[in-house]
């Protein structure tokens, strides 16, 4: 694996071209909401980062347990790159959200059940990540990673809906938000289409992201392998 | 098919941490009631193979028997025959000596305990010491109740990991006492050490692991007594 | 194979025995979580106005905030105890199944964080004069601290094999058991309360769905964070 793959190449130039379609999308053609206007259009990338976090949330989840079972290596590369840009994802997701919620509610944050459990899933991944830095051995680093990461993905979804019943009994305190606000607009078929684009562009960028990123892992473990050939 | 059964029998095994191989393809065998000395400096890997073939640590290649058994498929048959000491103790120092060889008496499910907790505790040379807590106890005499613990419940094959750290002369040689007792009742012994010449008394094979192998072997009766030290610098050098 | 069970269930007797027995002589463990516990409460009151109006609501708070911090010093006391010494290889030489390892700890560390609850109720009572004996909350404690166990045990197993030891395991322990948490506050307030008990139940739900996935999911996953 010296040269990038060609399907590699491809993936990239055909994630940016989808991007360059989807800044068109949303842009031009998605129609003006009535009530917000050009703040509304961050709901398309909010929606689709959203999106992607979640991929990278259950790929990690698969490839923790094929590690288990199978205890090949590679897999546990997938799971680090897909935690990595699932927490990057949420992330833009959480400041997205945030960059809408002000003019909308008032509020930069709400307790709602899908922003606070974004919250903890990044938590979750930053503690994924330090238990990582703590192990020097790769074999036992990879076995508590999957390990933590099947503990986690059985965790949040609890959580998700123990908030969303929460709030139910309690409402919201803070702001106007309760968890039908996201998307409580009527969406037009223009809007429906795009955000059905967006979606389909960033799952896109997702595999192309997680391919580099496995490609980075793979290679970082053979620099790793040649140092200790030379050293020998 | 007339081979002699073998009580341990390694072929080809390998072992590695991420990138790094500490045993490469290393064979071994041990015929019941010898007692094997691994010799080998600091870092060669005596500590890993002995984790290996006491069934902590898995091996990353190769094939391991130990009792006729397959690590680390047939682990816990192996485990009721094996009797393991370490450079620690493994004992708790919050409990007396009595409840520790207690405690791994039930683990073991060592039948009529009691008795055997006298027997052992007679043994070691810790009978009078054992209602008292062994943080209390000195090194030497930790290590000799980790001997007991080690042959509660009547190993076939014993395991010793440089037994003789940290003790001190006199130590040394009640252990060695001990040592001798334990392994003269026909059982299975492999220790390591880098201290030739304690090894030298008691022993009936040297092995050199150098380089992650068994770089040489040698019976007692191939060996004058001044040549261990030769032949041990010969098969590091080799 | 009944002598394979029997021994099983010895073996999870003896380490709790074991544990039992030597937290009985020495008392570190105890005697730091109540300490700890009771300072907690401390701070609490005088960071959380604790008028008698706001007790009922913001007891189960103050309480189970002060079970979880507690309940991390134990549970990593309770790994450091057979790391340190490398008694976990003694361990792990019995030849018993792994899994009984994971039961005999996380039921010694379950005692535990009972014991200190059991002594913080009655402290925290006479402290704010609020009548803490209900057999709902109690029930609650119960089921809370089971499921805060089964789990802890199994991340403070990972926790204690790595450098950064004591600060990791509050670090992954919090964000997987907030369920248990919001379970467990909301039951007690319930229960505090005299609330009608179809309010309680979905929660009660919740604690017990929790403690019996992760129980089963961290006794299947407790030999791969032990072995080599």
């Amino acid at each position: 694996m010296r040269s990038q793959p060609k399907g590699l190449t491809f993936m990239t130039i055909l994630s940016g071209l989808l991007f360059l379609g989807a800044l068109w999308m949303v842009f031009v053609y998605a129609p003006l909401e009535a009530v917000m206007n050009y703040v509304q259009k961050i709901f398309y990338f909010h929606i689709a980062n959203a999106w992607v976090g979640m991929l990278g949330f259950m790929a990690a989840a698969v490839a923790g347990i094929v590690y288990l079972v199978k205890k090949d290596m590679k897999w546990d590369i997938v799971e680090l790159a897909a935690v990595e840009i699932s927490l990057v994802f949420f992330s833009i997701t959480i400041a997205s959200g945030s960059i809408w919620a002000k003019p909308s509610w008032g509020t930069w944050w709400t307790w709602d059940a899908r922003l606070t459990t974004a919250a903890i899933l990044e938590m979750i991944y930053l503690a994924y990540l330090l238990l990582r830095q703590g192990i020097e051995d790769p074999e036992q680093r990879a076995r508590f990673g999957a390990v933590y990461t099947l503990i986690g993905s059985l965790s949040v979804p609890i959580t998700f809906f123990s908030i969303r019943i929460w709030q139910t009994i309690h409402p919201a305190v803070i702001g106007a938000g309760s968890s039908s606000a996201v998307g409580s607009f009527g969406m037009t078929p223009k809007m429906l289409a795009t955000m059905f684009y967006c979606l389909g562009t960033f799952s896109v960028i997702f595999v192309t992201l997680l391919w580099y990123r496995i490609r980075l892992g793979v290679l970082a473990e053979r620099v790793e392998q040649i140092k200790l050939q030379v050293m020998e | 098919m007339d081979r002699p059964i073998a009580m341990i029998e390694v072929h080809k095994l390998a072992k590695r941490f991420g990138l790094k191989t500490v045993l490469r393809g290393l064979d071994f065998q041990v015929a019941p009631g010898e007692f094997v000395a691994i010799l080998g400096p600091n870092g060669a890997g005596k500590t890993t193979f002995l984790r290996i073939l006491a069934s902590l640590s898995r091996p990353t290649f190769g094939e391991v028997r130990v009792a006729g058994y397959q690590l680390p498929k047939q682990a816990a048959a192996v485990r009721s025959r094996l009797g393991v000491v370490t450079h620690q103790p493994l004992l708790y120092g919050d409990l007396t000596a009595e409840e520790n060889l207690r405690f791994y008496g039930r683990m073991y499910a060592v039948p009529d305990l009691d008795c055997r907790i006298s027997d052992v505790l007679e043994l070691v040379g810790l009978s009078a010491r054992r209602r008292d807590l062994v943080r209390t106890f000195s090194r030497g005499m930790q290590q000799r109740l980790a001997i007991g613990r080690a042959v509660l419940h009547d190993p076939e094959v014993m395991l010793f990991d440089e037994p003789h750290t940290g003790l001190d002369q006199d130590a040394c040689d009640m252990l060695d006492g001990l040592l001798r007792n334990v392994a003269g009742r026909g059982r299975t012994v492999v220790m390591t050490s880098h201290d030739l010449a304690r090894v030298e008394d008691l022993a009936t094979r040297f092995d050199v692991l150098s380089r992650g192998v068994i770089a040489a072997s040698k019976p007692r009766s191939g060996l004058g007594k001044r040549n261990l030290l030769d032949f041990y610098r010969k098969a590091l050098a080799g | 194979m009944e002598r394979e069970s029997t021994a099983y269930f010895k073996a999870i007797g003896a380490i709790v025995w074991k544990d039992l027995a030597a937290e009985l002589r020495s008392r570190e463990l105890l005697s730091a979580m109540l300490v700890f516990a009771m300072l907690v409460i401390l701070i609490f009151n005088f960071a959380i106005e604790l008028q008698p109006s706001l007790r009922a609501t913001i007891t189960p708070g103050v309480l189970w905030v002060t079970f979880a911090f507690a309940g991390t010093l134990g549970l990593n006391r309770s790994m450091a105890i057979e790391k340190d010494r490398g008694c976990l290889d003694g361990l792990l030489l019995a030849p018993v199944d792994r899994s009984a390892i994971y039961f005999g700890k996380a039921l010694s560390n379950l005692a535990f964080m009972l014991i200190v609850e059991l002594i913080v109720l009655p402290v925290y009572s006479l402290l704010y004069n609020t009548n803490l004996f209900n057999p709902g909350l109690l029930l609650t404690i119960l089921l809370g601290s089971i499921g805060y166990v089964a789990v802890g045990t199994l991340l403070a197993s990972m926790a204690v094999q790595t450098r950064t030891r004591d600060v990791l395991l509050p670090i992954l322990l919090f964000p997987v058991i907030l369920p248990i948490l919001m379970a467990a506050v909301k039951t007690s307030g319930g229960f505090l309360q005299s609330a009608p008990m179809e309010t309680i139940w979905p929660w009660l739900n919740i604690l017990i769905v929790y403690d019996v996935i992760f129980t089963a999911v961290a006794f299947m996953l407790y030999d791969s964070v032990v072995e080599e």
